[in-house]
């Protein structure tokens, strides 16, 4: 229900999503390097790996969330309703939405976020050792309204959870 | 934080019962002519029932957290940044800066009482050797001037740091603010209620159009909070600014947005408005530092 | 220096709970500044939890984390005043670490 007047409204749209008004002065670095440290270069991460050893480049460049999985873990995801995600309807803030996932199935190796409508699905991926438990809660940027999808591996498996999260124009503030 | 209750979600149409309130509330209050037609402590009550009324499942200290006392949804997602919230890295910086000596030798602790610990919740108030109302943030700034150091910006960054300090050191302590027994300060007070309920801008709002009228409900997305405990979770980790912005800052961000010229930070106007609107909140608890969309 | 790693890590049973916040701008590559220049990505690419002498946790992440980044997990073990290594790296090179003692 808006309480703006009617006519000729042309409110700052806010960068959802990807807002900065700080930065870090950076102490005189110019070119942004992409390659982390102990990357080989161009290889793929080892498909059948039960755990990606190395950061997954290739997975966080992939766009779609399809094609990000696949870089990540060599194979599709089943729906489940073992793994719980947790996600606000309309998120407050793009810029920082609270997500987490839980789940009871057992061997969690990984568990990763995508963001279906962002530049690159990929958000955050998480290396699960034997001991820890499988559940993770952070803070994503989303930059409109989107479906967000949590993977976990478990013994050497993938499932899926999916939910979709609003994210609406901000206006003159609370 | 604070105790929480049932969060009671606004309906949309809920105008009959108040509508003759919020209709006073709306017009422009007629010029003060005597010092007797001004009553704040009326004010203060009738603005305390005027929202107690509209939301009877909240408790009065549950009005300090704005928006988030207004909206289920967003009640969740406060309550779990909360856990570990954005503006920690502001108060460990203010709490830095508060103890850190000035050129010479000495600090903010010298300018304030108890060494500045625990008192945000008497700001502002009424120098009557100046004849004008003094906020938390102005103090900060003289005393660096006094001292021979450079004012900080009313925005954001060290006084954002500063006050988000202060505040924390007050958690829990109910606003405090005096009205003394002298016309000026009655009249400041007034003016500050004037400035509230003046419409201004090309979108003609007031702030009551947003904060009395309609609290609860959206302005396009955003869950409108009320104008009772407003200012209590202040100085606030904005998602919208990445950061943490102060008094000053809301103030003007909002003129802007109602598409009206700005008041340079700390103008007459609204240290009035900030004693105003500090004073009708007397009783509810200092929550700041707080999160805000 | 202060740090910009910020933790509380509780041990309670047979499990230590573990919350992180860092001080990062973590920015996209996606925004443009106030003269409408593109702010350069700058994003914590690997944020590690070592608990005696083993990693416990590992995250990968990419620009989409939200600026002042925080996570929260729990492992099995840890026990009250032991000590538990935190460390990042971010695609500039820059890094951080610390190291905090379960609560």
């Amino acid at each position: 229900m808006m309480a703006c007047a009617p006519l000729e409204i042309l409110m700052t749209i806010t960068d959802n999503g990807f807002s900065a008004t700080r930065r870090l002065i950076l102490q005189g670095v110019a070119a942004v390097a992409l390659v982390g440290p102990g990357n080989l270069g161009f290889g793929l991460a080892p498909a059948f790996a039960a755990a990606n050893d190395k950061y997954p480049e290739d997975a966080f460049k992939a766009k779609g969330d399809a094609d990000a999985i696949k870089a990540l873990y060599g194979k599709a995801a089943e729906p489940s309703d073992k793994v719980k995600l947790d996600a606000p309807e309309i998120a407050e803030n793009g810029a920082v939405v609270p997500i987490s996932v839980s789940t009871t199935l057992a061997d969690v190796t990984s568990i990763s976020f995508l963001v279906s409508e962002n530049p690159n699905a990929l958000a955050a991926s998480y290396r699960i050792p034997a001991g820890t438990m499988p559940s993770v809660a952070n803070r994503l940027k989303m930059a409109k309204t989107s479906n967000v999808i949590a993977i976990v591996e478990a013994g050497g498996k993938l499932y899926s959870a999916t939910k979709e999260v609003k994210v609406t124009v901000g206006g003159c503030g609370g | 934080m604070n105790v929480r209750s049932a969060i009671h979600v606004a309906s949309a149409a809920v105008f009959s019962a108040t509508l003759a309130l919020a209709t006073l509330a709306l017009t422009a209050t007629p010029p003060a002519t005597a010092a007797d037609t001004i009553d704040p402590v009326a004010d203060a009550k009738a603005f305390q029932k005027y929202f107690t009324t509209k939301f009877p499942k909240l408790k009065l200290e549950d009005f300090v957290n704005g928006p988030y006392s207004m909206d289920e949804g967003m009640h969740r997602q406060w309550e779990e940044k909360e856990q570990f919230p954005p503006y920690e890295f502001s108060l460990d910086m203010g709490k830095e800066l508060f103890a850190k000596p000035f050129k010479n030798g000495k600090s903010f602790a010298d300018c304030f009482a108890n060494g500045g610990i625990g008192i945000r919740q008497n700001y502002p108030y009424f120098d009557e050797k100046e004849g004008k109302v003094v906020t938390l943030e102005l103090a900060l700034n003289r005393c660096r001037e006094a001292n021979g150091e450079a004012p900080f910006s009313y925005v954001k960054d060290e006084m954002a740091a500063l006050t988000a300090y202060m505040a924390f050191t007050s958690r829990g302590k109910p606003f405090d603010i005096k009205i003394p027994n002298d016309p000026r300060a009655l009249a400041a007070y007034q003016n500050g209620k004037q400035y509230f309920y003046t419409r201004r801008g090309q979108l003609n709002f007031s702030c009551a159009t947003c904060h009395v009228q309609s609290p609860g409900e959206r302005i396009r997305a955003e869950v409108l909070a009320p104008a009772l405990g407003l200012l209590n979770a202040m100085p606030i980790y904005r998602s919208e600014w990445s950061g943490m912005g102060t008094i000053s800052r809301r103030f003007t961000t909002c003129n802007s947005q109602i598409r009206g010229v700005p008041l340079e930070p700390q103008a007459d106007e609204y240290r009035d408005l900030e004693y105003y609107l500090s004073y009708v909140s007397n009783g509810l608890p200092i929550s700041g530092p707080g999160a805000r969309p | 220096m202060a740090s910009t790693i910020r933790v509380r890590a509780t041990a309670s049973g047979e499990t230590t709970e573990v919350q992180a916040l860092i001080q990062h701008p973590m920015d996209s590559g996606f925004v443009k500044d106030a003269k409408g220049e593109i702010i350069p990505p700058h994003f914590i690419r690997e944020l590690t939890f070592e608990y005696d002498g083993k990693s416990v946790f590992v995250a990968d992440w990419g620009a989409a984390v939200s600026k002042d980044p925080y996570v929260k997990f729990s492992f099995k073990g840890g026990k009250k005043g032991e000590d538990l290594k935190i460390s990042w790296v971010d695609n500039q090179g820059q890094s951080d670490t610390t190291t905090a003692k379960i609560q």
